[in-house]
């Protein structure tokens, strides 16, 4: 088989599965079967395009396929499917005059991230089911046993079926409350995939890819949502860094000690350029706030040349946003270290170490040892450098904590 | 279209404890719920408190044991219900937001499908 049509099919999975099992689930009102069918055209494609060669749109090539199948099965199976609860669908295929509905991903995504759905059974739904991700691959991102996630993906169909979650996007009503629990989804597989709770890899790209593909889709559906292009702005601008956030040697490098050479501008600029629309009118929302923290990073030429009074202020306006949030005001306590010194962070810090919410949160220990290193207070800082690596399983942030820890001894 | 059961639960004595103006505005609420349902309501009502309540189950040797009380004994019981016929979850959802019960914070309404014995 040529490395070129395994490269066509590739593509066409990052491209096309969200829309191919999308228009095979409208078909079957069958999430599984959707499922199976799409996989299956996939297997397909590998084989027929080694011998007839890739076809001119791949994504209607695959979407034929998958849906003939699935016409096929239900053939086969009609006595035995009428039995089960199929999913709620609308009869017609929207048109385009039905705006946002015509689009089969967003009706895929906003099933998925259904709030009658917990969190984590929302988030492996849409990793398996829009972004085409294998159920080992999700369980590894999330660090439980596959048949753990497996079991999830079940339970989730299921409770579509059963309770008739729709398989359509939101009335107008109900839209705004929608879009949030679909941004956090997203949100929260691009962090999974930023810094990965385990493993030898600091970055998971195939989260972070999926996370921005994500969003760059729902802000094409959906360009004027100023907290969709907040969102984009954000993860594009920390996306920017990615190749800077390991050393050719392989080691963690901290924003301080990053190669900003190797930052992409034209990511940088994409993403600045989007958070500009989405601060144009209407208060700002909490990603375009963090997106601007990130653009101040992105925009300085050193890290000494941060604007760090400015980062301090951003902080305090995200914590009027989103109030209460202990990792806000662990973020600033360390800006607050960086404009008026180590003194001033961990006077900032400190009465965040009582917080249950940050018990378990390795960054706290690592700010705190990092403020102590830079007062001299070596060996408590080597305490809580110790107490940080004891909270994480990432490989590459073991190594940087180590290195820290022996620095300090 | 499928049946759902709306369980209102919440703490009896609050319920018991509103005043007049309170329990007006309450009831209020429920007469705007059951005009924005319509036909869609199958049936519903108001219970009596839980000590009102009388549990049945089978003794070890088949016998029929008859207490006093719920089968749950907790502060916030099954206060009334609403059996809904809607197309979708959200349907219903969207129409469970309007009881009174959702916003008071010591409640809260549990949807619940009907499984379809077609």
């Amino acid at each position: 088989m040529s490395d070129e049509v395994v490269a066509a099919v590739a593509s066409a999975h990052r491209r096309d599965w969200a829309r191919v099992l999308a228009a095979t689930a409208q078909l079957t009102r069958d999430l599984d079967l959707a499922e199976e069918c799409t996989q299956d055209a996939y297997a397909q494609a590998l084989r027929v395009w080694a011998h007839s060669g890739v076809p001119d749109r791949p994504g209607a090539w695959l979407t034929q396929v998958a849906r003939n199948r699935a016409r096929d099965v239900l053939r086969r199976e009609s006595r035995f499917r009428r039995a089960m609860p199929l999913l709620v669908a609308d009869e017609t295929l929207p048109g385009p005059e039905d705006g946002l509905a015509a689009d089969g991903r967003l009706r895929l995504i906003f099933t998925c991230c259904h709030p009658a759905l917990g969190r984590e059974a929302q988030v492996a739904l849409t990793l398996r089911l829009v972004c085409g991700l294998s159920t080992a691959d999700v369980a590894r991102a999330f660090v439980v046993r596959e048949a753990t996630v497996a079991a999830r993906i079940t339970r989730a169909k299921k409770k579509i079926a059963t309770a008739r979650i729709p398989y359509r996007v939101p009335g107008p009503d109900q839209l705004g409350e929608r879009v949030g629990a679909v941004l956090q989804v997203v949100h929260l597989i691009f962090t999974t995939g930023h810094t990965a709770p385990d493993g030898p890899d600091l970055i998971r790209c195939d989260l972070t890819r999926c996370a921005v593909d994500l969003a760059r889709m729902l802000h094409l559906l959906m360009p004027n949502d100023a907290e969709v292009t907040a969102l984009l702005a954000l993860l594009l601008l920390n996306d920017a860094r990615a190749a800077s956030r390991v050393g050719p040697d392989g080691r963690m490098r901290l924003l301080a000690d990053q190669d900003r050479s190797l930052w992409d501008a034209a990511l940088i600029a994409e993403g600045a350029a989007l958070l500009t629309g989405a601060l144009r009118g209407g208060p700002p929302t909490r990603y375009a706030v963090e997106a601007a923290i990130a653009a101040v990073h992105a925009e300085a030429p050193t890290w000494a040349d941060t604007d760090w009074t400015e980062i301090v202020q951003l902080y305090g306006v995200l914590s009027r946003i989103w109030p209460g949030s202990p990792v806000v005001a662990l973020n600033r306590a360390v800006a607050v270290g960086m404009r008026d010194g180590p003194q001033a962070g961990l006077d900032a810090l400190e009465p965040l170490l009582g917080e249950p919410a940050l018990a378990g949160y390795g960054y706290l220990s690592a700010a705190r040892a990092d403020l102590l290193r830079r007062l001299g207070r070596l060996p408590e800082a080597a305490a809580a450098y110790r107490e940080a690596l004891l909270l994480t399983a990432n490989e590459v942030e073991r190594a940087f904590l180590t290195e820290r820890l022996d620095q300090v001894r | 279209m499928a049946k759902y059961m709306l369980l209102i639960y919440g703490d009896a004595a609050q319920w018991e404890a509103m005043t007049p103006g309170e329990r007006a505005a309450h009831d209020a609420a429920h007469r705007a719920f059951a005009e924005a349902a319509g036909s869609r309501i199958v049936g519903g009502g108001e219970l009596e408190t839980a000590p009102s309540a009388t549990t049945v189950r089978g003794g070890a040797d088949g016998d029929l044991i008859t207490t006093d009380g719920p089968f749950l004994d907790t502060k916030e019981a099954v206060g009334g219900f609403y059996l809904i016929e809607a197309g979708d979850l959200d349907e219903v959802l969207a129409l469970t937001a309007l009881l009174p019960e959702v916003a008071a914070a010591h409640s809260a309404v549990e949807v619940r499908p009907m499984v379809f014995h077609g």
